[in-house]
C-alpha cells in the first residue's frame, strides 16, 4: 500500500520534471534541427521533422553575416566583464574591510543601482557619452556596461568579504602588507567562487544585452544581439529560417559555454557566501 | 626605558554605547613579560588590538621603547601578534603563512628559510609545513599562528591566548619554550591568558583587568599575596581564595574576628583591621594552602600566629599532587589544600589552623581591601 503510494508519487514527480524539461528543450531542439536543414527543406517542411538532408549551409551563411558582430560583442563583453569584476571586488573590499564614515550609506546608494530600470538611464547616459565624445563607440558601450554592472559586482564582493574575518586583514597589516598587497595576495586568492559568480553574471548580462547595444552603438559597432535582430527582421526575400536559427545559436553559444565551464563555481559561490557569513 | 607604556588609553567601539577601555595606565620595562588576565569580555583583546594599532583609541597615548606610536601605522610599529582566532591565511601553506611577514619585509631568502626551520622545530610543526590551514587541527593551527609571530624579531610581541587550544602536555612544553625564548631574546611581551599557571609562571608582571579597567598591576607574587581588592583575590589562584564573612570584635588594643564551625569556635587576631570596624561584618580571605591541619586534639597552632578552628571534613577531593578538603565555616564552604598523605577521611574532625599573618580582609560591599 505504502509502496504503491510512493511509486505513484515518484511517477508524478518525474512526470512533472520531464514535462518541464520538454518545455525548455523542445524549442532548442527545433532550433537545432532547423539550423541544419537546407533552404528547400525549411520552406517545405514541418517544424518538428528531422532534416531530409543534413547541411551546414545555414550555419556558414549565418556566420558570414554575423561574425563581425560576434567579435564586436566579444570586444565589448570581455573588457566590460573584467573591469566591472575587478572594480567590484575592490569596492567590496573597501566597503567591508576599510569601512569609513558613511560607507554603509554609500553601499545602500550603490544597491539602488541594482533596481534602476535600463530605460531610465538611456537619455542621461547618451547625453554623457556625447559630451565625452564616446557616442556610438565600443569604448562608450563598455563604459556603460561597467557602470551598470558595478552595482551588482560590488554587492557580490562586499557580501562575500563581510563573511571573511577582520583578523585576517589585521594579521596581514601587522605582517607589513599594505592596502593592495592585502587585496591581491590575501583576499583575491580566497575569492574564486565569488569571482566566478561575478564573471558569469556579468558575462550573461553584457553578452545578452540588447537595449544598450541598440541605443549606444550603431552600424558596424553593433553587438551580435542587435545584428541578430536586424537579420531576422529583414523583410527582403524569403524567410531563411535555417540561417536565423543558426545565427541565434551562434549568439547564444558563448553564454552556454560559460555556464558549462564555470557553472559549478556559480552554484558553489552563491551558497558558500551564505554559509560562511 | 619602558618597553611599552600606556597612558590613559580609552576605547569606545563605534557602534557601542559603553566604553570598552576606561583609561588604561601600564608601564612595562624593556624586555619584560607582561601577563594580562581578566574575565571574558573585559577588553583584553581590544587592548592588544589598540597596542598594535589595529583599533583606533578614543583617548590616551601608547609608547613603544619611549617612542609615541599612537598615530603610527600598525606595520610601522614593529609588532608581531598572535591572534586569539589564529587568523591564518587560508590560501597559503603553513610555510607561506610563517614566512609572509618576512617576505613582505624583503628578508633574504636564506634568512627566511632559517627562521622557518627554527620556529617549525620550536613549535613541533615541521611535518606540517606544506599543508594548508584547513588541513590542520585547532592546536596545530594555533602553533602555526604562534610561528608566524615568532619568525619575526620585532620590538614587541603580543600574544592573545596563544596556548589555549593545546593539550595539557603540549601546553606545558610550549610554556617552557616561550619562557626560554623570552629569556634568550629579551623582547618586551604582552601575553593574554586564562590559565592560572601561565599567569603565575611566565610573567615578570601581571595586570588584572575587569570591565575595561586595570584592577591591579604588579609582580605575580604581589598579586597573589597582596591582592588589592576582592575581585583580584578571587580571580587569581586555583582553587580560589576562601571568603568567609566574619564579624569584627575586640577593643582598640586587640581587634579580632570569630570563626564558627559545627565543632566549635575560634577567635582570630586581626591586628591590621581598623578598630572603627568593630561590630561590622567583613570578609576574611584565606587561600586553601594557608590553612594547615593539626592532628586531632593538638592545639599548638593557637599559641603562635595561627589560630585553630575545630572543623569536620565534609568532602575530600584528591587531585593528584595535593588533596582538597572542604568544610564549613560561618555557613560558608571553605577549601583547604593538604599533601595527599596528610588527608584525613571525610567526617574526621580536627583543628584547622589558619595563617593569620597571611589572612586578608575585604569590605563586603565595595570589595576594597581593609587589611
Ligand atoms: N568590533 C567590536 N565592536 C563593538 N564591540 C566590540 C567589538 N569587539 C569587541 N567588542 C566588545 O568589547 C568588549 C571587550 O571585548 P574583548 O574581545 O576585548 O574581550 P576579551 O577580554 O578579549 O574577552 P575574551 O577573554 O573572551 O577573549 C566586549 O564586551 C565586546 O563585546
Ligand atoms: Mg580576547
Amino acid at each position: 500500500m505504502a509502496d504503491t503510494r510512493r511509486m505513484l508519487n515518484r511517477v508524478a514527480i518525474h512526470g512533472i520534471l520531464l514535462a518541464a524539461c520538454a518545455v525548455y528543450l523542445v524549442p532548442l531542439l527545433v532550433m537545432l534541427l532547423t539550423s541544419f536543414k537546407s533552404p528547400e527543406d525549411v520552406r517545405a517542411g514541418n517544424l518538428m521533422t528531422l532534416p531530409v538532408e543534413w547541411t551546414v549551409i545555414g550555419w556558414l551563411k549565418a556566420w558570414d553575416t554575423v561574425s563581425g558582430y560576434f567579435w564586436n560583442s566579444f570586444m565589448i563583453t570581455v573588457p566590460a566583464v573584467l573591469i566591472s569584476t575587478l572594480i567590484g571586488a575592490l569596492n567590496g573590499y573597501v566597503l567591508s574591510k576599510w569601512a569609513f564614515r558613511g560607507s554603509n550609506l554609500l553601499f545602500s546608494l550603490l544597491l539602488f543601482g541594482c533596481f534602476i530600470p535600463f530605460q531610465v538611464i538611456l537619455l542621461p547616459m547618451s547625453f554623457t557619452l556625447g559630451k565625452l565624445g564616446l557616442a556610438n563607440t565600443t569604448t562608450g558601450l563598455v563604459i556603460v556596461h561597467v557602470i551598470y554592472g558595478l552595482a551588482f559586482t560590488t554587492l557580490f564582493f562586499r557580501n562575500y568579504y563581510v563573511g571573511i574575518p577582520d583578523a585576517l586583514i589585521k594579521a596581514a597589516r601587522l605582517d607589513g602588507a599594505g592596502f593592495f598587497t592585502i587585496f591581491f595576495r590575501i583576499l583575491l586568492p580566497m575569492s574564486t567562487p565569488i569571482v566566478m559568480v561575478s564573471l558569469i553574471w556579468q558575462f550573461t548580462q553584457v553578452w545578452n544585452d540588447f537595449l544598450f547595444g541598440i541605443v549606444f552603438a550603431s552600424g558596424e559597432a553593433q553587438p551580435i544581439t542587435v545584428a541578430l535582430n536586424n537579420l531576422v527582421n529583414t523583410s527582403t526575400g524569403a524567410k531563411e529560417y535555417n540561417v536565423d536559427m543558426a545565427a541565434a545559436m551562434i549568439a547564444g553559444l558563448p553564454t552556454l559555454l560559460v555556464y558549462v565551464v564555470a557553472g559549478k563555481y556559480f552554484i558553489r559561490g552563491l551558497t558558500s557566501g551564505v554559509v560562511k557569513g | 626605558m619602558a618597553g611599552l607604556e600606556l597612558r590613559g588609553v580609552r576605547k569606545t567601539y563605534g557602534s557601542a554605547s559603553l566604553e570598552t577601555l576606561k583609561g588604561i595606565d601600564l608601564k612595562v620595562e624593556e624586555g619584560q613579560f607582561l601577563i594580562l588576565v581578566g574575565p571574558s569580555g573585559c577588553g583584553k583583546s581590544t587592548l592588544m588590538n589598540a597596542i598594535a594599532g589595529l583599533e583606533s583609541i578614543t583617548a590616551g597615548s601608547i609608547l613603544i621603547d619611549g617612542q609615541d606610536v599612537t598615530d603610527v601605522e600598525p606595520k610601522d610599529r614593529d609588532i608581531a601578534m598572535v591572534f586569539q582566532s589564529y587568523a591564518l591565511y587560508p590560501t597559503m601553506t603553513v610555510r607561506e603563512n610563517i614566512s609572509f611577514g618576512l617576505r613582505i619585509r624583503k628578508t633574504p631568502v636564506e634568512r627566511i628559510d632559517e627562521e622557518v626551520a627554527r620556529v617549525a622545530a620550536l613549535l613541533q610543526i615541521e611535518p606540517l609545513l606544506e599543508r594548508k590551514p584547513a588541513q590542520l587541527s585547532g592546536g596545530q593551527q594555533q602553533r602555526v599562528a604562534m610561528g608566524r609571530a615568532l619568525a619575526r624579531r620585532p620590538r614587541l610581541y603580543l600574544f592573545d591566548e596563544p596556548l589555549s587550544n593545546l593539550d595539557a602536555k603540549l601546553r606545558v612544553e610550549m610554556r617552557t619554550e616561550i619562557k626560554l625564548m623570552h629569556q634568550r631574546l629579551k623582547t618586551t611581551t604582552v601575553y593574554v591568558t586564562h590559565d592560572q599557571v601561565e599567569a603565575m609562571t611566565l610573567g615578570d608582571c601581571v595586570a588584572v583587568m575587569k570591565d575595561g579597567e586595570v584592577q591591579q598591576f604588579g609582580t605575580p607574587e604581589t598579586i597573589y599575596k597582596n591582592p588589592r581588592n576582592l575581585f583580584v583575590a578571587s580571580f587569581i589562584g586555583s582553587p580560589p581564595m576562601n571568603f568567609v564573612p566574619v564579624s569584627v570584635a575586640g577593643n582598640a588594643q586587640r581587634v579580632s574576628v570569630r570563626l564558627n564551625s559545627d565543632e566549635g569556635t575560634a577567635v582570630i587576631d586581626a591586628p591590621g583591621l581598623d578598630p572603627a570596624l568593630i561590630g561590622r561584618t567583613v570578609l576574611l580571605g584565606i587561600r586553601p594552602e594557608q590553612i594547615a591541619l593539626n592532628a586531632h586534639g593538638e592545639r599548638s597552632g593557637q599559641e603562635h600566629d595561627g589560630a585553630g578552628v575545630p572543623t569536620r571534613v565534609l568532602v575530600v577531593e584528591p587531585t593528584g599532587p595535593d588533596t582538597l578538603l572542604y568544610a564549613e565555616w560561618n555557613g560558608i564552604k571553605v577549601c583547604c589544600r593538604v599533601a595527599p598523605d596528610q588527608a584525613p577521611a571525610a567526617g574526621t574532625a580536627s583543628i584547622w589552623t589558619i595563617d593569620a599573618r597571611r589572612a586578608v580582609y575585604f569590605d563586603p560591599e565595595s570589595g576594597e581591601r581593609l587589611a
